[in-house]
């Protein structure tokens, strides 16, 4: 590298290879830009004011292979005992045509939320065959695709129950004593800030007084038992409530559905549908209901639709329940679900079929009636006669230490349900030599009687007559026709390839931060010692994640400068919860529990509102200047007239706008002044790791993307990671566990089902962090400066830039006008979504945090090729748009309002438009050698939610449109 | 421009009045607001009986990526909704003023049209 851009990277740091533009090319760019160096630029572009004035306090970055050297110690701390403890997590076999073209293939882990319908079918067409498969299963009409886990899915069913009731009366929500402790916690957590009460109790003695929500049961319930919720179900609803049945899939397979039992709704984990246990996560948890509740349905729901020439097409459906829609008057704050992995689940079942899935459920079931006969031929009692894969032993206390000690000799895990009693869940992974071990176990030296391989082929049914499931499973065609590996892997390269992820093209989404997700970091995720961990094994069995969690937490701690970080939150959206309530909790221990407005500038993220409410807040918004920039004086205004009331205040930094506000300081002392904890939004810290940091400036509280800033890939849609950092007056209040206590005095509650969010993707952000060190780290933070900047000056010519900063300077992203050109040319910002898409680029983020404008995010991963090649497609566009504006092109029946092109409609002998088929299909010299074409043309938002269908259509409608 | 036609009342949030007699009118939204909206893909409407105070929020319309209040223009009782609505929400986009009206009221109190706007105060209120 050259003196002058300031840069001591050297060609065998791994930020060579993780940052875009070339030693040369920087040069170039800060030349256009007219600055001599990248620290003179970010400099004029960071104020003084906030700047960090000293390196991050971190290991220098180590090579690609020191990094998987160092990552393989800690994982051989990690040891993988066989685990039967259920609770919501069962071992299962991922199918390793699935995790190889799945999980370790950056053409599905690397895409982002599919809302670009047109270049996003694959992944939409998985997510439908998900919600199909939890609709059969569960027996309702729709289901959605994700949520985060199933102690969050439990909530959001509580919170539907709320914004449903009509009820006058303080709510009550019933919760089964038979439910998993972690589900019941979170449950209480989200039920206390919304001034719902809880009862736990046994569901034949729930009495239903005025106010009953809804009701919550188990099935089969955490300690195994099998019940007929039919009498609990009819009188819940005849007390006006709705229920809430959290069910495990595999059973359903067996058991009669919720649906059929009466429930109103059914939540639950599909992690043993081939998602490996990940010490606690990501897995997907489903949420399906009745067709009538479907405007209540929290998160992402896929529809079909038709596009513009008619044909079958995909996307979001009614997208006005959600937070970027409603704000503060959302049900629920989610944004980011589990896209991969409800991908993955609903391909375990493609793969498997209706006839796979119930011989895996009916093996799983037959090997525990065969362990219960054989504990029963021991002298065991056995609590529940009624089971499907859980068995609750009876014995006395000197017993069950030893039969928990004779297992651990044997790298087992059983639960301690109590003293007196041992609990086991069997799963898909359970081989008859695991059984006779486990009979050994139990028999604590004893001679066995009968051997289970003879048990296994003769045992009898262990489901009660009347819960046996009748009606049919995974009926569609798309579960019926991949089972051969050789169909399956084409099927999955045949949806891989509808859609636009990183491997294919720039992603530049703004505030969404797509920068590479490297191979080496990606490499840890697939190993046993981290993904074949029970989330609540003996925490001596997780030292490698020990070590891996503390000093992630020290290194994103010393990032952001805070004192103690809680990585429990799963996204972003709960990160913001989990701060809020942390804010909550130590205005209430100080007595100050009256506390609870939380000012908002106008410019926020949905999910700001969404999750303030969800915490108890009222929502107080606060202007934004012509700028984009927080109103001094109506901040001022409100934070005085709220004073006495006044909890909190959410910021984004970088400003959603993208742009370092220089009043950053002043606004954090302003909330200070008036009692109130600043939360700050992580969501930009792209634009300030090593540069500046958050705690220095005022927060008290800030999330972290770890799935944006700290290169966990983006999914699809999910997972993500929202850990928060707290100032050392919060720590106290820092999420806790049931049943993995992390010693936290006076918690705020309980966040995630997991104790640790989702660990087995943690090791990516601590393979980032240790590759690039302090230096590279930093050095990123200036070139993703650099090239949002190099991007926006060359644009400038071509699109009014929104806002800026000093110098005309920006921070990590723009905001590009394109509302102008409806009234000169009838173009809206969806014409040029989508006509970037004939270019082979995703669009930017549209509407966000402007209606009908687009906002860049180029991230320091992108090259200053791509970027220029991304910069003359926007330049190419704008041309297009000038030939409609003076009239060379036609008005209605142009390049942007058809686009996007199909391969179909170019090819189609028939050719009807007055431009030629070239500048349709290939308008750039690039898109000859490559592009991802649109599977659809422009799809039909409003058709598809006047006309909602959330599961597979029929198969006939994907026959060739012929007649169309 | 939008149609704002002459022989009804507004409000400031766009919702416009029709009198039918003297003790009833129907209310709906206007061409701006529904243009401003987009396709209409879902409106929810109050039961009949229901009754509202002027200003208060009477439904929600739902347009693919927006979603607004509906405000009560006087205070009134619902006696009948547009069911049509319903089974096709887009004939608020394609006949604001005729089929795709929301709602009936039975008008409480005298003078309750004198406080919505004019057809020209609409107009410079929406900036036309």
């Amino acid at each position: 590298m050259t003196d002058n851009n300031a840069t001591t990277l050297s060609a065998d740091h791994f930020a060579w290879r993780h940052l875009g533009p070339r030693p040369g090319d920087i040069d170039s760019m800060l030349g256009t830009l007219g600055y001599d160096s990248l620290d003179a630029l970010v400099d004029a572009a960071v104020p003084e004011e906030i700047r960090l004035e000293r390196p991050l306090d971190l290991p220098a970055g180590v090579s690609e292979l020191e990094v998987l050297r160092a990552l393989r110690t800690i994982a051989d701390k990690n040891e993988v005992y066989r685990s039967y403890i259920g609770m919501g997590y069962a071992d299962t076999v991922v199918p390793p045509v699935i995790q190889r073209n799945v999980l370790e293939n950056p053409g599905w882990y690397t895409a982002y939320t599919p809302y670009q319908a047109e270049i996003s079918q694959g992944r939409l067409e998985a997510l439908l065959n998900y919600q199909t498969m939890v609709a059969d299963l569960t027996g309702f009409d729709i289901a959605n695709a994700s949520l985060l886990d199933e102690g969050t899915a439990a909530a959001e069913a509580m919170a539907m129950c709320l914004a449903i009731s009509r009820s006058k009366e303080p709510p009550v929500f019933l919760v089964d004593a038979g439910c998993h402790p972690q589900t019941a916690a979170v449950v209480e957590t989200r039920a206390e800030a919304r001034g719902i009460e809880v009862r736990v109790g046994e569901p034949d003695e729930f009495s239903y007084g005025p106010g009953v929500i809804g009701v919550l049961l188990q099935y089969p319930a955490s300690d195994g038992q099998v019940r007929d919720y039919r009498q609990v179900i009819e009188r819940a609803q005849e007390a006006g409530a709705l229920v809430t049945v959290a069910a495990d899939l595999l059973s359903l397979a067996l058991l009669t559905p919720p649906a059929e039992l009466g429930a109103d709704m059914a939540v639950g984990n599909t992690q043993r549908f081939g998602v490996p246990l990940g010490y606690g996560g990501p897995h997907a948890a489903y949420f399906a209901t009745k067709d009538a509740h479907r405007r209540h349905v929290p998160g992402r729901i896929i529809g079909v639709t038709q596009d513009s020439k008619g044909r079958p097409a995909l996307r979001m459906a009614v997208q006005t329940r959600e937070q970027h829609i409603r704000r503060e008057k959302a049900t629920s704050n989610i944004c980011t679900a589990q896209v991969l992995l409800a991908v993955m689940a609903g391909m375990y079942a493609v793969y498997h079929g209706p006839d796979g899935i119930k011989r895996i459920a009916e093996r799983v079931h037959r090997y525990t009636a065969a362990l219960a006969e054989a504990l029963r031929g021991l002298g065991y009692e056995l609590v529940h006669e009624a089971f499907f894969d859980t068995l609750a032993v009876a014995m006395d206390e000197t017993k069950a230490a030893k039969v928990h000690a004779a297992a651990r000799k044997r790298r087992i895990n059983l639960r301690e349900l109590a003293a007196d009693r041992v609990g086991l869940t069997l799963d898909e992974a359970t081989t008859l030599d695991e059984l006779a071990t486990l009979v050994e176990v139990f028999a604590l030296g004893k001679k066995t009687q009968a051997s289970v391989e003879d048990l296994a082929a003769h045992v009898a049914s262990a489901i009660p007559a009347g819960l046996e499931r009748t009606s049919p499973i995974l009926a569609h065609q798309c579960f019926n026709r991949y089972h051969s590996e050789t169909e399956m892997m084409r099927y999955l390269k045949r949806l891989e390839n509808r859609d636009l992820a990183l491997n294919s093209a720039m992603i530049p989404l703004g505030s969404c931060t797509m920068k590479l997700n490297a191979a080496v970091e990606m490499a840890a995720v697939s190993w046993p010692e981290f993904n074949g961990l029970h989330p609540f094994v003996p925490r001596e069995q997780a030292a490698g994640y020990t070590d891996l969690f503390g000093q992630l937490e020290q290194w994103l701690a010393e990032i952001t400068g805070f004192a103690a970080i809680s990585l429990q939150p799963n996204a972003g959206a709960q990160g913001e919860f989990a701060g809020l309530m942390v804010i909550r909790a130590y205005h209430r221990a100080r007595g100050e529990q009256h506390r609870d407005v939380c000012l908002i500038p106008k410019s926020a993220h949905g999910t700001n509102p969404a999750s303030a409410v969800m915490a108890g807040m009222k929502v107080v918004v606060v202007k934004t200047d012509e700028q984009g920039n927080v109103e001094m004086d109506d901040l001022r205004r409100q934070a005085d007239a709220h004073r006495d009331k006044l909890a909190a205040l959410m910021i984004t930094y970088p400003s959603t706008h993208g742009v370092f506000e220089s009043t950053i300081r002043e606004i954090c002392g302003i909330v200070h002044e008036s009692g109130g904890q600043v939360y700050m939004d992580g969501a930009n810290m792209n634009a300030l790791v090593g540069i500046s940091r958050p705690a220095d400036i005022g927060a008290d509280v800030l999330h972290l993307n770890l799935h944006k800033t700290f290169c966990i890939p983006h999914g699809g849609g999910g997972p993500g990671m929202g850990p928060i950092g707290v100032a050392e007056h919060l720590v106290p209040h820092l999420p806790d566990h049931p049943v993995v206590p992390l010693d936290v005095p006076q918690s705020c509650g309980t966040i995630s089902a997991a104790p640790f969010g989702s660990p087995s993707i943690l090791p990516i952000s601590w393979a980032y962090i240790a590759l690039m060190g302090a230096a590279g780290l930093t050095e990123a933070t200036k070139v993703a400066i650099l090239n949002a900047n190099y991007v926006a000056r060359r644009l400038k010519g071509q699109f009014e830039l929104l806002y800026a900063g000093r110098d005309g300077l920006i921070a990590h992203e723009c905001i590009l006008d394109t509302r102008p050109f409806k009234q000169s040319a009838g173009i809206d910002v969806s014409d040029i979504a989508t006509r970037l898409m004939d270019y082979g680029f995703h669009a930017p983020t549209v509407s966000f945090p402007v209606p009908g404008t687009l906002m860049v995010e180029p991230t320091e991963s992108e090259s200053k090729e791509e970027l220029d090649r991304f910069v003359d497609a926007m330049a190419a566009i704008r041309g297009e748009i000038r030939d409609v504006e003076e009239g060379r092109a036609d008005p209605e029946d142009n390049v942007l309002h058809n686009a996007p092109h199909t391969l179909e409609d170019v090819a189609a002998d028939e050719w009807n438009h007055p431009y030629p088929r070239e500048l349709a299909a290939f308008p750039s010299s690039q898109t000859r050698e490559h592009k991802v074409w649109p599977a659809v043309g422009r799809a039909d938002a409003a058709y598809g939610d006047r006309n909602l269908v959330c599961t597979c259509p029929p198969i006939e409608e994907y026959e060739p449109a012929g007649a169309v | 421009m939008s149609d704002i036609p002459e022989n009804l009342h507004y409000t400031e949030e766009h919702e416009y009045v029709k009198p039918v007699d003297d003790a009833t009118v129907t209310v709906g939204i206007t061409d701006y607001a529904q243009g401003e909206l987009g396709d209409v893909v879902y409106v929810d409407l109050p039961e009949v009986g229901s009754k509202f105070a002027p200003m208060d929020v009477f439904g929600t319309i739902e347009a693919v990526k927006a979603v607004s209040e509906l405000f009560s223009p006087v205070a009134g009782e619902v006696v009948e909704i547009n069911q049509a609505i319903e089974g096709d929400p887009g004939i608020v986009n394609r006949d604001p003023y005729g089929e795709g009206w929301m709602i009936k009221l039975q008008l409480e109190g005298a003078n309750a049209l004198s406080s919505l706007m004019s057809p020209a105060d609409y107009a410079q209120h929406i900036g036309e």
